[in-house]
């Protein structure tokens, strides 16, 4: 049986050749769904600049960047974007127009508007957009815009760069991921719960085969299956459990080796963990197939109505596992053996979506919806990725401000990984207070007052701590002087930094594969000790 | 946000680290409009690499107080290259990346002077890379960082007590991605480990063995292999094979197809054949501008001392969620580059010959065909023939009275290297210690040479 897949054609696109390298990646899929984005940038200083540059060069379908700020001299030592001739012009007609010149395919435009003015003003303009990037925005504006997207259902990611120290942080009230693409993931062999044509296959394969060559290129799927049922038989249908056993099967498979140079008994002694490995689903997928979003209506998304029937399938035609993933690691085999392995797992795999695929039609119907609402590649999709599924669900800024888990800051407070990256969470909320009283941050202006500045913002500091239930703690001094010394200070280096993390999280929001951060994300310019803090 | 009714200046934000007192800075920190100015004036910067990485690192450090830059690459300007190096537009494909890349940094960034090299980096003489008082690395390949890095700790001299010299340390700040993934690191040679030190951090490449490709292939990458490695040769003896030339490319395809079509192997595509044939690694300009940008960092700490360093080696994975972890990387004492040089104890009697011949027998070494140098001399060069006959008559000379008869010094070797099972030309030092010698404690008294 060949499946065959051949290019149609060979003609190299200059628009497909520029993004060879990141359709590589996130493919054709993860592409469109980028050049049919639309992003909304507020200020666009270096940290908001560098982000947008790095999602232009990607091909982002739209970017609408708010400022109201005019270019100052200073900004030529921290802002690629604008040069000498820009003094004293909008800086967000400057920041655009450099941005359309690095790709014409994207829809460039800006309002010269101050954001904080825009979000108390005209709240429903950010119902337009894919996407908002806050950047450099204080508290009380950033709690604002939390509301007002969370509303309208606009995903929102929060940077901030600050001297040396700076945060990300994505505030979205759900995010799902079908292909989270994880780096490393056990392949599903199935070698611990074979189904019937898997061992009627292993069964027409002699391990004893003479011929020497023969007996080297039985790959190890077979193998294993065969030892598998060999210690099935005299341990009463049980597999291997304790330390001695599974050095025991180990033994068993290697005793089946007729010399030193086969390696597929070298593999299969090596991959007899999967074997062990125990039946039915992992926490991951329970907790998914539990969530009470997958009691699906008729409001539900494409994914729950899916792990819905994911749900369904487990319980039945399953047998306690999800649909087959279909595809098998390379090994030691003969070309023979290897492709009706491959046929075999790519059969069942094919079995299980279309059991899914029906069942997913009929919840469909019964939530009122139309049945082929949900593509077949979608749910092909789904089938193959069914025990690498991600829910992403964050807190509202607000409701981590007024209740952080006490609990995850005492443990932050008292680990020595943790401190700096907790003391600079702290202070990076202390100076907008501070600002707010003061009408500038700590140490920002040469005047003078840098003692007083710092014996304030510590003692917001310590108040702040009173407040998220941290009696006793404190930050260290050192770095509630250095807060002072960085005065506000936005610096192209690490805004760079903080811009080049912002749009790589931008990139998994939209297209919805690999994983987006968790918490947020406080980066430590000192000694590179950044850390996620889930509050 | 306040009202400043003081003179702006371009380096305001700079400013605050390079002008102010700190507390977590290195220590021979000074602040002040001299550090400030100095950087500016005096310290010269060399970007290797003007391609993914080099492009951020020349703006990232234009930004970041230094006026004085070198760029060098020996690659043009490719479409492939538009999605992340962003100094470069269609209409510069085929131009000289370094000379495109410093031309439109300067453009932006006032003041700043960048000199392009449109060279390989091999090409340079090894003073070049020591008018520098750091390298920064915007490299993609292995090679290229294990040459810079004998460059850069060639330059280390070793107290008696082993302690590194310190005017003879040249740091270098290195950065690499895959996809999102990457890694940024500080060596400081003789401190810090070096790229040899850690080698064994970097994955063997993967090689499919021959008889999978030549008799037992089951995927596409196995038939797109054995089309590049076994049959181009067999029907082009002689002719080598190009990537960069489409029709090579073409025909590696064509061929790939049939091996699959004869194997119902599914997935040969046009695609794949380039990636797997040029080994291409998938990129995207955020990771890029997250390595490079704590790499910039780290040069601006190391040159001011304004901050503490990254000791020594950031790991990052923006896939997966986000990860970072800094990792203090020992040194190896006994590394062949940046140590003080394997320790090698002699008879005053030995002959420069018989030393070369040890040199094969040496299992930290298993250098065959060495030249030795001692200082500024050679001492026997095995090429070219006229070096090598002029200086033929050392060979019988013994090594103590050639060194000047010292007790001990250090001395260069260089030849074909059969350690770790493939052949490779190093350059390495050695200590060399002559036992049973007199002490020698008085110019004046030396038995010459």
């Amino acid at each position: 049986m060949k499946r065959l897949e051949q290019e149609p054609t060979m003609v190299e696109e200059p628009k497909k050749t520029k993004y060879d390298r990141q359709l590589r990646i996130w493919g054709e899929l993860g592409q469109t769904s980028l050049e049919t984005a639309s992003i909304c940038l507020l200020n666009c200083g270096p940290t908001g600049s560098e982000a947008l540059k790095n999602l232009v060069l990607g091909g982002i379908g739209s970017i609408t960047i708010v400022d109201g700020s005019k270019v100052q001299i200073g900004d030529l030592g921290n802002n690629f974007m604008v040069d000498a001739k820009s003094v004293g012009q909008s800086k967000a007609k400057c920041v655009c127009g450099f941005l359309q010149e690095l790709n014409d395919a994207v829809k460039a435009n800006f309002i010269e508007e101050n954001p904080d003015t825009l979000i108390l003003k005209d709240p429903s303009f950010f119902s337009q957009f894919t996407l908002v990037v806050a950047t450099q925005l204080v508290e009380d504006s950033m709690v604002k815009l939390d509301r007002i997207c969370r509303e309208a259902n606009v995903m929102l990611v929060f940077a901030r760069s600050y001297g040396l120290t700076g945060f990300v942080r994505i505030s979205v009230k759900e995010h799902t991921a079908i292909e989270s693409k994880p780096d490393h993931f056990l392949d599903d062999l199935r070698l611990n719960n074979p189904w019937p044509e898997l061992k009627r296959f292993v069964e027409t394969i002699d391990l004893n085969v003479a011929e020497p060559a023969a007996h080297k290129h039985i790959p190890y799927i077979v193998i294993l299956v065969k030892v598998a049922e060999e210690w099935a038989q005299t341990h009463n249908s049980n597999l291997p459990s304790t330390r001695e056993e599974k050095n025991e099967f180990k033994a068993l498979v290697k005793s089946k080796m007729l010399s030193p140079d086969e390696d597929n008994y070298r593999e299969a002694t090596e991959a007899a963990f999967k074997v062990f490995a125990p039946r039915g689903i992992s926490q991951d997928t329970q907790d998914i197939i539990n969530d009470s979003c997958a009691e699906v209506g008729p409001n539900s998304s494409d994914f729950w109505l899916m792990v819905a029937a994911l749900k369904e399938f487990i319980s039945n035609e399953g047998g306690g596992e999800v649909p087959l993933e279909g595809s098998i690691p390379d090994m030691t085999s003969s070309t023979e053996h290897y492709i009706n392995l491959q046929n075999i797992y790519y059969s069942k795999a094919e079995a299980d979506f279309l059991s899914m695929e029906q069942r997913v039609k009929d919840i469909l119907v019964k939530v009122g919806q139309d049945p082929s609402s949900i593509s077949k590649p979608t749910i092909k999709s789904f089938c193959k990725n069914a025990r690498k599924l991600k829910v992403c669900r964050y807190r509202m800024i607000e409701d981590e401000f007024r209740t952080p888990s006490v609990a995850a800051l005492h443990k932050c407070l008292a680990d020595e990984e943790y401190r700096s990256a907790i003391g600079f969470y702290i202070l990076l909320r202390a100076v907008d207070r501070f600002a707010a009283t003061y009408q500038k941050f700590p140490g920002q202006l040469d005047d003078g007052l840098m003692d007083h500045d710092v014996a304030q913002l510590k003692t917001i500091a310590l108040s702040l701590l009173r407040e998220m239930g941290c009696d006793g703690y404190m930050v260290e001094e050192e770095l509630s002087n250095e807060m002072c010394r960085f005065g506000a200070a936005e610096l192209h280096v690490v805004a760079a930094f903080i811009g080049g993390i912002t749009s790589q999280e931008v990139i998994k929001l939209i297209t919805k594969q690999f994983v987006p951060m968790s918490g947020t994300y406080i980066f430590n310019g000192i000694d590179h000790k950044s850390q996620s803090l889930t509050l | 946000m306040a009202d400043l009714d003081v003179p702006q200046s371009k380096s305001r934000d700079l400013d605050k680290l390079l002008l102010r007192h700190g507390n977590l800075v290195d220590p021979g920190f000074f602040p002040g409009p001299q550090l400030r100015d100095d950087i500016r004036e005096f310290v010269k910067i060399l970007v290797v690499g003007a391609g993914g990485l080099g492009c951020e690192l020349l703006k990232d450090l234009a930004l970041s107080g230094f006026r004085n830059l070198d760029v060098i690459d020996m690659d043009r300007i490719e479409v492939t290259n538009l999605n992340r190096q962003f100094l470069f537009r269609l209409e510069d494909v085929g131009k000289p990346k370094a000379e495109v890349a410093a031309k439109r940094v300067m453009e932006r960034v006032s003041g700043v002077e960048i000199v392009p090299h449109f060279s390989r980096i091999e090409d340079k003489e090894v003073e070049f890379y020591n008018d520098f008082n750091i390298i920064a690395l915007g490299l993609d390949s292995i090679e290229a960082r294990k040459y810079i890095n004998g460059i850069a700790c060639g330059f280390l001299e070793y107290n008696d007590d082993d302690t590194p010299v310190r005017d003879t340390i040249k740091p270098m700040v290195d950065g690499g991605t895959e996809g999102f993934k990457g890694h940024a690191r500080v060596i400081m040679p003789g401190v810090t480990p070096c790229f040899e030190c850690t080698i064994w951090l970097f994955p063997p490449q993967v090689k499919f063995p021959l008889c999978t490709l030549a008799e037992t292939p089951r995927n596409a990458a196995h038939c797109i292999e054995y089309a590049h490695l076994i049959k181009w040769d067999e029907v082009h003896k002689g002719k080598s094979f190009d990537p960069d030339v489409p029709e090579h490319m073409k025909w590696v395809y064509d061929e790939a197809i049939r091996r699959a079509e004869l194997f119902g192997i599914p997935g040969v595509t046009y695609s794949l054949t380039q990636g797997v044939v040029k080994n291409i690694i998938p990129a995207i300009a955020s990771t890029n501008a997250i390595i490079s940008a704590a790499c910039a960092l780290e040069t601006l700490k190391i040159v001011s001392a304004c901050s503490k360093t990254l000791t020594n080696y950031l790991t990052y994975n923006g896939g997966e969620g986000l990860y970072t972890k800094v990792t203090d990387f020992p040194r190896l004492d006994d590394c062949l580059v940046c140590g003080p040089g394997i320790l090698i104890e002699l008879d005053t009697s030995i002959t420069l010959s018989k030393f070369i011949e040890m040199l094969e027998d040496h299992p930290k070494l298993l250098l065959s065909k060495a030249s030795v140098t001692y200082g500024e001399s050679n001492l026997y060069m095995q090429a070219p023939p006229v070096l090598e006959e002029m200086l033929r008559e050392n060979l019988s000379k013994p090594l103590y009275d050639l060194m000047g008869r010292v007790q001990k010094d250090t001395i260069h070797v260089s030849g074909t290297s059969l350690k770790d099972k493939e052949k490779q030309s190093i350059q390495t030092k050695l200590r060399v210690v002559f036992k049973g010698a007199d002490v020698v404690t008085d110019m004046d008294t030396a038995i010459g040479a």
